[in-house]
C-alpha cells in the first residue's frame, strides 16, 4: 500500500466518512495495481484463463485446417464508401425506413496483444432470432475434456479485464498516428452529418485562421530563384521524346539533347497559407483504482468521438492535451497513452483541475485558443464535497469555453449519486453557467446511442 | 484467382483415386483455386461464392457478436463450396504433404454434399451458375429500380431464416402421394364426421360398417359406391373437403411462400419485380440451410477420413509428424469450448467402432450384465458401412441425439464446462458441471443451430392483419431486431403485421450483480437473489411501421 495515499486517507478519515465512502476508498487503497501501458496480454501477472472458441460454429476450415490468417479487411476497403453510405442512410430516413448505418470501432487483433483499433461504419442484419442471453447470472454452458472431479474449478478468467482499460486503443505500428488522425476527422464528420451534432458557430471568431509565410515551394517554367534540376532534366527527356530525338532509350546520349528555354523548372518564392490552431482541448481521465472495467471503457469511448468531432469542427486544427489523474495528476504525451495506461490507485479530482489551470496560466493559453475540457470520471471523490475541486473548477470556468463532466456511474452505486454528481450540483455551477459547464451521467453498461447522446448535451450550444 | 498448377492438381487426382478406391462417391470433377488475402476478402462476405447477388450489406462491417451465427447459417469461411462441379480454395504456398491432408478433407466434404440427404435440394444444379444469372438479374433491376431492390432484399433477408426448409425436403424425399380418395377417406371419418358434423359414435360406427360392407360386395368398385352415397347425404362435402385441401397447402407456406402468393402489394402488376428478388433471397438461404446443420457430422466426417486416408497414403513418406502436428491442432478437443472436427472425428470412431461389435442391435441392448455388455464383439464388420449410412441420412441433431452416450463420454473424459461468477476475487470461474451424458447431450442440443418457430395463423379475411405466431420454446426473441424486422414484413405484405411471442417479465428482484474490483477482499453485503424467469405472452403489432405490444 502507497504511504501517501495511507496519509490522505487517514487524513479524510478524521474529518469523518460515511461507511460507502469508506469502503469505496479501502478498495481504492487495497488495489495494488501500477499505471502501466497495458500492452501484451498477461503482462499484469494474473494467469489469464481463455476458452476456446465459443461453439462449433465459430470453427472453420479456411483459418482451423490451412491456417489462412489475417483476413479483415483494411480500413480504407471500409471506408471506401462511406459518403456513399451515408447518403444511402439518409434516404432510407426520407424513404421512411429507420436509419442502419452505425459508427463502430473494429479491434484488429495484433501481434502481441496490442490490438488496434480503427473506426468503420457497421449495420446489422435484423431478424426474428432467439435471445440466449436473457439468463445472465451463469455464463453459457460448453463442452470440455479432461481431468477433473464434478464441481470442480479448471480455471478463471477475470471478469473485468485490467489489463486492457482503454479498449479502444488509437493503435500503433505503421503509418499508426496517422491513421488516427484521419479516422478520426472521418468520424468527426459522421457524427456531424449522422447524429445531427451541432455544429459550432464561432468557428474562427477569436482569431484570424490563416497567416502567410514565403517559402520556395511553387513551380514555375522558365525563370525563377533555383533550378530544381531533376523536374529540369524530366522536363528535356520529355521533349526530345516528342521531337523523336532519342532513338533509343537504353543508350541516351545527354549532348545531343535539344533544350528548349520553357524545359528549364524553377523555384519561386512564393506565399503559403499557414494555419494555426484554433482549439485546445483537454481530455481529463480519471484511472483509479475504481475506473476499472465499463466505466473507463465507456469514458474512453467518449472522449474519442468527442475529439473526432472537434478535429472535424476545427478542420483538422485542434491540439490536444491529455491528463491523466488518481490522487496526483499528469500529463501524457499522446492518445496512446491516455487511453492505454492502467487504472490504479485513488481519486483526487481536484489534482487534474489544478493542473490544467496551471498549463494554462503558464503557457498563457487563453489569449490563442478556445479552450475545451472534458473530465471523465466514474464519480468518485475522495474529497467528497469537493473542498478542492469546486474552486479549481470554478477558475477554469473563467476562461474555458466549455467544461463536460462525463460520469459513468458503476451499476453498484447506480441508487445514489454519486460524490462528484453531488457537489456538482449542491454547488449550483450547472444553473449558473449552463453554457459553460455540462455535466452528463450515465450509467455503466450505456450503449453508443446513449454515448451520443451524452455527447450531444456536452457540447450542445 | 487461379487455378492450381499441374502439379498440384496431379496431386489432387491421386487423392481422388484413393478416395474412391475407400468408399467415398463424388463426382469426379473439381476446381480448385489459389486465393491471395485480396480474393478472401471479396469472398467472405459473399459466403465464398463468387457469384453472389450484389448487396451493399456486404460492403459493410456486419456487427458480428449478437446472434452471429443465428444471423448467418452459412459459413462465410468455407474451404468447399457446394457447387457442381465443388470449388475449393487454397493457400498458395501449402507444402504438399499438406496440400494431400486438405485434398482429404476438402473430398470427403464433396462426398458428404452429395450424398447427404439434408442437401437433396441441392443436387440438381450448380449453385454458381444459378447465383451468377441471379446476380445479373438484380443488377438489371437495379439499374431500373434503384434503391427499391436493395430495400426488398433487405427486407427478403430479415425472414430468410424462418423458411420451411425441412418442408422442401420432405417434398423432394418423400414417398409419393397416396392417392385422393385414401385421402378424402381420411378426411371423412376423421375431420369432417367428428369434427363438422360431429356425429355421435353409433352412427360413426354404422359409417365404418357400411364402408367395409360396401367394401366386401362391390370389390374395386368398394369406395366409389359408398362415397356416391355420402355425396347423396352430405351434398356439402364436396365443396368442404377441396376447401380443407386448399388450407392444407398454404397452411405449409413459409412467411416468404405466403407472402409471395398472398400479399396484394407483390403482387401489384407494378411490383411484381419484387417477386423475382425475393425468390433469389429464399433460394439463396435455402442452399445454406443444410451446411450449418450439419456441421459437426461434415467436419466430423472429413477429419475421419483425412486422418485415415492420409496414413495410408503412399506419397507422402517422412511427413508423418508434420502430419501429427497439424492434425493434432485441428482435431484435439480443447480443454473447454466444442471443437466440430474434434467431437465429430470422435463421434464417428466411436460409432464404428460400436458397430464393429454388433452392439447396435436388440439382442446387445437386451443383455443387462455389465461384464458381458463389456465381452460382446460379434465381428460384424458392419461398422464401415454404418457410418456410411449415418453420413447419408443424418443431421446433426439425430447424430448428437442418438450417438453421444455415456460410454462415449466417458471414454473421452467429455464433461459439461460452467461458467460462474466469482464474486469475491472478480473473476468467471470455468468448472465441471456434469459428466452425465445426458447433460452433455442436452448441452450439444442447446448449441445447435435452431431458428425461432413461427407460423402463420390463417385468416379468413384477406385483407386483415397478417397473425404471425412464435411457438415458444424457452427462449425470448431478441428484442432489439422485432420491430425493423416487421417493419419489412408489413413493407412487403402490404397490410400490417401482428407477432404473438413470449417475454421474459422483469420482476423487481432481477438486479444485476455488480461485480467487485479484483484483487479486493472487502465482502460485500448485498445478498446475490436468483434470477426468477417468468414468462408473458405478448402481441407486437406493427401498423404503418409503427409498434405497439400488448399484453395477452
Amino acid at each position: 500500500m502507497n504511504p501517501k495515499l495511507l496519509q490522505i486517507y487517514l487524513e479524510l478519515r478524521q474529518r469523518g466518512l460515511t461507511p460507502a465512502q469508506e469502503r469505496k476508498i479501502w478498495a481504492e487503497l487495497q488495489n495494488s495495481g501500477s499505471h502501466d501501458l497495458a500492452d501484451a496480454i498477461g503482462s499484469s501477472g494474473s494467469q489469464a484463463f481463455l476458452p476456446s472458441k465459443v461453439g462449433p460454429y465459430a470453427y472453420n476450415d479456411i483459418f482451423d485446417l490451412q491456417g489462412i490468417t489475417a483476413m479483415r479487411s483494411t480500413y480504407h476497403l471500409s471506408l471506401r464508401s462511406i459518403d456513399e453510405l451515408l447518403e444511402r442512410d439518409k434516404q432510407r430516413e426520407k424513404d421512411g425506413f429507420p436509419r442502419k448505418i452505425n459508427v463502430g470501432r473494429l479491434i484488429k487483433p495484433r501481434k502481441g496483444g496490442k490490438d488496434k483499433v480503427v473506426i468503420v461504419p457497421t449495420t446489422v442484419e435484423e431478424k426474428f432470432l432467439h435471445d440466449t442471453s436473457f439468463k445472465s447470472d451463469e455464463g453459457e454452458s460448453s463442452g470440455g475434456t479432461g481431468d477433473g472431479e464434478e464441481g470442480e474449478v479448471i480455471g478463471e478468467q477475470p471478469v473485468r479485464t485490467p489489463e486492457s482499460p482503454g479498449g479502444t486503443g488509437p493503435g500503433q505500428g505503421e503509418g499508426g498516428p496517422h491513421e488516427m488522425e484521419s479516422n478520426a476527422y472521418d468520424l468527426g464528420k459522421i457524427l456531424t452529418e449522422k447524429f445531427e451534432l451541432p455544429n459550432l458557430k464561432d468557428k474562427g471568431k477569436k482569431r484570424s485562421l490563416t497567416r502567410y509565410t514565403y517559402d520556395l515551394t511553387d513551380k514555375h517554367r522558365g525563370f525563377g530563384q533555383l533550378l530544381d534540376k531533376k523536374a529540369t532534366l524530366r522536363k528535356i527527356i520529355e521533349t526530345n521524346v516528342h521531337l523523336g530525338n532519342l532513338p533509343d532509350v537504353s543508350r541516351i546520349d545527354p549532348t545531343r539533347f535539344l533544350v528548349s528555354p520553357n524545359d528549364k523548372v524553377y523555384r519561386i518564392l512564393s506565399p503559403e497559407k499557414d494555419y494555426e490552431s484554433q482549439a485546445m482541448v483537454f481530455f481529463l481521465r480519471d484511472y483509479s483504482g475504481s475506473m476499472a472495467g465499463k466505466s473507463t471503457v465507456l469514458v474512453v469511448a467518449q472522449h474519442v468521438l468527442i475529439y473526432s468531432w472537434l478535429l472535424y469542427q476545427y478542420a483538422m486544427q485542434v491540439e490536444t492535451r491529455f491528463i491523466l489523474h488518481d490522487t496526483e495528476a499528469s500529463e501524457v504525451p499522446d492518445f496512446y497513452t491516455y487511453y492505454n495506461s492502467k487504472v490504479a490507485g485513488g481519486t483526487q479530482v481536484s489534482s487534474a483541475y489544478r493542473l490544467v489551470n496551471d498549463i494554462v496560466e503558464k503557457e498563457n493559453l487563453i489569449r490563442d485558443y478556445n479552450i475545451y475540457i472534458f473530465h471523465g470520471t466514474d464519480g468518485d471523490d475522495w474529497d467528497t464535497d469537493g473542498k478542492e475541486s469546486l474552486p479549481q473548477l470554478k477558475k477554469m470556468l473563467t476562461y474555458a469555453n466549455r467544461v463536460g463532466i462525463t460520469i459513468a456511474e458503476h451499476a453498484l452505486e447506480s441508487t445514489q449519486k454519486s460524490e462528484v454528481e453531488k457537489y456538482l450540483k449542491k454547488s449550483g455551477l450547472l444553473e449558473e453557467k449552463p453554457k459553460l459547464l455540462r455535466l452528463d451521467v450515465m450509467q455503466e453498461d450505456a450503449d453508443e446511442p446513449r454515448l451520443i447522446e451524452g455527447i450531444k448535451h456536452l457540447i450542445s450550444e | 484467382m487461379e487455378l492450381i498448377d499441374q502439379h498440384t492438381k496431379d496431386i489432387m487426382e491421386g487423392c481422388k483415386v484413393r478416395a474412391l478406391d475407400a468408399g467415398l462417391r463424388f463426382e469426379p470433377e473439381t476446381l480448385e483455386y489459389i486465393v491471395t488475402n485480396r480474393d478472401l476478402l471479396e469472398l467472405t462476405p459473399k459466403l465464398m461464392i463468387p457469384t453472389l447477388y450484389d448487396y451493399w450489406v456486404h460492403d459493410v462491417e456486419v456487427l458480428k457478436e449478437k446472434g452471429r451465427y443465428e444471423l448467418y447459417p452459412s459459413n462465410p469461411y468455407e474451404t468447399v463450396i457446394n457447387t457442381r462441379p465443388a470449388i475449393s480454395y487454397y493457400n498458395d504456398n501449402n507444402p504438399d504433404w499438406m496440400n494431400v491432408m486438405i485434398f482429404y478433407h476438402v473430398l470427403a466434404h464433396i462426398d458428404f454434399f452429395q450424398n447427404n440427404l439434408y442437401f437433396r435440394h441441392t443436387w440438381d444444379y450448380d449453385f454458381t451458375g444459378q447465383a451468377l444469372s441471379d446476380k445479373r438479374m438484380i443488377a438489371k433491376l437495379r439499374s431500373e429500380k434503384g434503391r427499391w431492390v436493395d430495400y426488398v432484399i433487405e427486407f427478403a433477408r430479415s425472414i430468410d431464416n424462418l423458411l420451411g426448409y425441412h418442408a422442401e425436403l420432405s417434398r423432394l424425399n418423400h414417398p409419393p402421394l397416396k392417392k385422393t380418395p385414401a385421402r378424402m377417406l381420411d378426411y371423412y371419418f376423421d375431420v369432417f364426421l367428428q369434427s363438422i358434423k360431429k356425429v355421435n359414435i353409433s352412427e360413426y360406427v354404422k359409417e365404418i360398417e357400411r364402408y367395409n360392407e360396401s367394401i366386401r360386395t362391390h370389390k374395386q368398385l368398394g369406395e366409389k359406391t359408398f362415397f356416391a352415397e355420402v355425396f347423396r347425404k352430405y351434398p356439402e362435402f364436396d365443396a368442404i373437403f377441396k376447401k380443407s385441401l386448399e388450407e392444407k397447402s398454404k397452411h405449409n407456406l413459409d412467411l416468404i411462400q405466403y407472402l409471395l402468393e398472398h400479399s396484394e402489394f407483390l403482387n401489384k402488376e407494378d411490383n411484381r419485380w419484387m417477386k423475382s428478388v425475393i425468390e433469389v433471397v429464399r433460394k439463396t438461404s435455402l442452399f445454406f440451410q443444410p451446411q450449418i446443420r450439419t456441421k459437426i457430422m461434415n467436419e466430423g466426417w472429413a477429419s475421419y477420413w483425412h486422418e485415415k486416408l492420409f496414413l495410408k497414403d503412399d506419397r507422402i513418406k517422412g511427413h508423418e509428424v508434420d502430419f501429427a502436428r497439424t492434425h493434432a491442432a485441428v482435431t484435439s478437443m480443447p480443454r473447454v469450448g466444442l471443437n466440430p472436427y474434434a467431437l465429430g472425428m470422435r463421434l464417428f470412431y466411436y460409432i464404428e467402432e460400436i458397430a464393429d461389435k454388433g452392439k447396435y442391435s436388440i439382442k446387445f441392448r437386451r443383455i443387462q450384465d455389465v461384464a458381458e455388455r463389456k465381452r460382446f464383439d460379434e465381428k460384424t464388420a458392419q461398422g464401415q458401412k454404418f457410418v456410411f449410412d449415418l453420413r447419408e441420412n443424418l443431421c446433426d441433431f439425430m447424430f448428437v441425439n442418438t450417438f453421444v452416450d455415456q460410454d462415449f463420454v466417458d471414454h473421452y473424459k467429455l464433461f459439461v464446462a460452467g461458467k460462474r461468477l466469482n464474486q469475491d476475487r472478480g473473476v468467471w470461474e470455468y468448472y465441471i458441471k456434469s459428466r452425465k451424458a445426458d447433460d452433455y447431450r442436452q448441452m450439444l442440443l442447446d448449441i445447435l443451430y435452431h431458428p425461432p418457430h413461427i407460423e402463420i395463423v390463417p385468416e379468413k379475411d384477406e385483407n386483415a392483419t397478417l397473425h404471425l405466431v412464435h411457438h415458444f420454446e424457452g427462449k425470448p426473441l431478441v428484442k432489439e431486431f422485432i420491430a425493423n424486422t416487421m417493419m419489412g414484413i408489413e413493407y412487403l405484405c402490404g397490410r400490417p403485421v401482428q407477432l404473438e411471442t413470449s417475454e421474459v417479465v422483469t420482476t423487481s428482484k432481477t438486479r444485476p450483480v455488480s461485480v467487485p474490483l479484483p484483487g479486493v477482499s472487502m465482502p460485500l453485503t448485498e445478498e446475490r437473489k436468483e434470477r426468477e424467469v417468468k414468462w408473458q405472452r405478448v402481441l407486437y403489432t406493427m401498423k404503418n411501421r409503427k409498434l405497439s405490444k400488448e399484453q395477452l
